[in-house]
C-alpha cells in the first residue's frame, strides 16, 4: 500500500472525502483520502453511482466495501455525477493503491461551489486526523 | 487503568512492534491484520501463518469421574476420545440452545483440556463449576496462565519440524512438545481449514515460541484473516452462528451432539431431531456484485448470520439461517443488503476444501 501523504493541491471533506477542482473551476474529481482507505483495508467493491445522480453535500452517494466491512462515501460537495471511474469495478484495489490518482470514485458537475469554503486544506485535514 | 480496561495477550508488545491494527475483541486487545487481509489469507492457504489466539480460555477437569462430569456437559460422546486425542463439542442449555463451542482434549484417562471462546469463558468456567458439584471432579480455570498460537497452513508442519525433534501430532491428536526448546501442548486442531497445529504454551514461554516461528518463515496473521479462512471452510463463529437461540441440529452440528449420553439438553435436542427445525443453516455465495454481513435479512424470511469476502473464491460469501424448504444446495434467493436486493445461491459446505496431499 501507498505512504500516507495528504496532497495540497487538494480539498477535504472531514468524512474523508478529498475535492479535485478541474481548470473549469466548476467540475471536480472525488475520491477518498489515504486515511480512509487504509481505515477501511483493502477495497474489494466499489458500488457507484449512477452518471447523472444528484448528490447532495454530506450525504452518501456510493458505497466502498473491505474484506472487513461496508462504508459510505458521503459527498464533499453538491453537484451531478457526469462520469463514474468504472475502471475501480474490475480493480477495486486501486482505491488502496493510488487513492488521489487512478483510485478516484467519481466527476461531478457542481451546482454549489461556494460549497467549497467549508471545506479543509491539506494542513487544516491534517491536523484533525491528529 | 479503568475497569473495563482491555486484556493483552503475552504478545501484545510484539504486535504493536510489527506495526498490527489493535482492536477490541471479546474483552482483549487483539491484532486484527498486521500488513492487510488478503495477504495474510493467502499465507495461510499457500504456505503458513501464525495467529495469536491468546485469548481463548481453557479450562482443566480432573478426577474418577471427570469423563462422567464432561458428558453431562458437553454434547459430544467424550467417551471415545482417546488419550492424547481432541473432539469438538458444544455447551447446551436446558432447552437446547448453545451456550458455546468448544474443543475438549484428553490428557490422560481422568484429566481433559477444554479450549472456550473467549468471550464465553467466565460464563463456561461459572457453568463448569455448577455442574461439577454433582461429580467427584476438580474443576481449574488455566486461561490466565496459558497463550495459545495457531500455526496453519500447507507447510505449517514442515516448518515446525525444524523446530522440534520429537514427532508432531497427527490431526486431532495433542501431545506435549519441546518446540524451540519451549515445552508446548501440540494439537493438531484449527480454524483456517488448511493443515496445522495450535500450540497451548504458559505465558512466559508465548514470546521465545512466536518469535521462533515467526523467524523460520510464518506469516503473523490477525483476526482478519482467521474470519475469512474460517468462513470459507463454514466453521461456525459462536456469536454469529451459534447463539442461546440456536441449537445444534439447525445449525448443522447434529453430528457433535450425541444425545444418548444424557448431556444438558439432550432432550430437547433429540426433539428437534426427530421433528425437524423450521430453518437450518446454508453455506452461500453471492451470485453477483454485493458482500452480506451478518444481520442482513434474507427476503422471504432468514437471516445471514456470517458474512465477509472470500480472497480465495474473490466473491460475497457466508451463512444464512433460512427457512428449512429453502435450504437446499443449489436454491436461489435473495438477501437485503443495506436496501438492495442481492441475489444469492446456496452452496455445499464447506466453500473451500483444501488440497487432498495424497493426490
Amino acid at each position: 500500500m501507498s505512504e500516507a501523504s495528504y496532497p495540497e493541491d487538494l480539498l477535504y471533506h472531514q468524512e474523508h472525502d478529498w475535492v479535485r477542482f478541474e481548470a473549469d473551476g466548476e467540475t471536480a474529481l472525488f475520491g477518498i483520502t489515504w486515511y480512509a482507505q487504509d481505515a477501511l483495508g483493502e477495497v474489494v467493491f466499489y458500488d457507484a453511482p449512477e452518471v447523472g445522480a444528484t448528490l447532495v453535500k454530506d450525504e452518501s452517494y456510493a458505497e466502498i466495501e473491505s474484506v472487513k466491512a461496508v462504508s459510505d462515501v458521503f459527498a464533499p460537495m453538491s453537484g451531478e455525477v457526469i462520469e463514474v471511474n468504472a475502471s475501480i469495478s474490475d480493480e477495486p484495489g486501486v482505491i488502496n493503491e493510488d487513492p488521489y490518482g487512478e483510485g478516484w470514485l467519481v466527476k461531478v458537475r457542481l451546482t454549489s461551489v461556494e460549497e467549497k469554503d467549508a471545506l479543509m486544506d491539506s494542513a487544516a485535514y491534517t491536523t484533525m486526523l491528529g | 487503568m479503568s475497569a473495563n480496561a482491555l486484556l493483552l495477550t503475552p504478545l501484545h508488545a510484539r504486535h504493536g512492534a510489527a506495526g498490527a491494527r489493535l482492536v477490541p475483541f471479546a474483552g482483549w486487545e487483539m491484532p486484527v491484520q498486521y500488513v492487510g487481509v488478503m495477504d495474510e489469507h493467502r499465507a495461510v492457504r499457500g504456505d503458513v501463518g501464525v495467529f495469536d489466539v491468546s485469548h481463548m480460555g481453557q479450562v482443566r477437569s480432573s478426577g474418577p469421574q471427570a469423563l462422567d462430569f464432561l458428558q453431562r456437559l458437553t454434547s459430544n460422546d467424550v467417551s471415545v476420545i482417546p488419550v492424547g486425542g481432541a473432539q469438538y463439542g458444544l455447551l447446551c442449555a436446558e432447552d437446547g440452545g448453545v451456550l458455546d463451542d468448544l474443543f475438549t482434549y484428553r490428557l490422560s484417562d481422568d484429566s481433559f483440556l477444554t479450549v472456550t471462546n473467549a468471550g464465553n469463558h467466565p460464563q463456561d468456567f461459572s457453568r463448569f463449576t455448577e455442574v461439577a458439584k454433582g461429580f467427584d471432579v476438580e474443576v481449574t480455570d488455566a486461561a490466565g496462565e496459558t497463550a495459545m498460537l495457531a500455526v496453519q497452513g500447507p507447510n505449517a508442519r514442515a516448518l515446525l519440524r525444524g523446530l522440534c525433534e520429537e514427532d508432531l501430532p497427527e490431526r486431532m491428536q495433542a501431545r506435549t512438545l519441546s518446540v524451540a526448546g519451549v515445552e508446548v501442548f501440540a494439537a493438531g486442531t484449527g480454524y483456517t481449514g488448511e493443515d496445522g497445529l495450535e500450540l497451548l504454551v504458559s505465558n512466559e514461554g508465548a514470546v521465545d515460541l512466536w518469535d521462533a516461528v515467526v523467524a523460520a518463515g510464518a506469516v503473523p496473521c490477525g483476526l482478519g484473516a482467521r474470519d475469512t479462512l474460517r468462513l470459507e471452510a463454514c466453521f461456525h463463529l459462536y456469536g454469529n452462528d451459534l447463539s442461546t437461540d440456536r441449537n445444534p441440529i439447525e445449525a448443522g452440528l447434529g453430528w457433535a451432539s450425541k444425545e444418548a449420553t444424557g448431556f444438558i439438553g439432550s432432550e430437547a435436542i433429540a426433539r428437534f431431531r426427530s421433528d425437524g427445525t423450521p430453518e437450518r443453516l446454508v453455506a452461500f455465495s453471492m451470485s453477483g456484485e454485493g458482500i452480506a454481513r451478518s444481520g442482513n435479512e434474507v427476503v422471504g424470511g432468514g437471516v445471514v448470520s456470517s458474512g465477509t469476502f472470500s480472497p480465495t473464491l474473490e466473491l460475497g460469501i457466508g451463512m444464512a439461517y433460512l427457512p428449512a424448504e429453502a435450504a437446499s444446495v443449489g436454491n436461489e434467493f435473495e438477501i437485503d443488503v443495506r436496501g438492495k436486493q442481492r441475489p444469492a445461491v446456496v452452496r455445499d459446505r464447506p466453500l473451500y476444501r483444501k488440497a487432498d496431499p495424497s493426490v
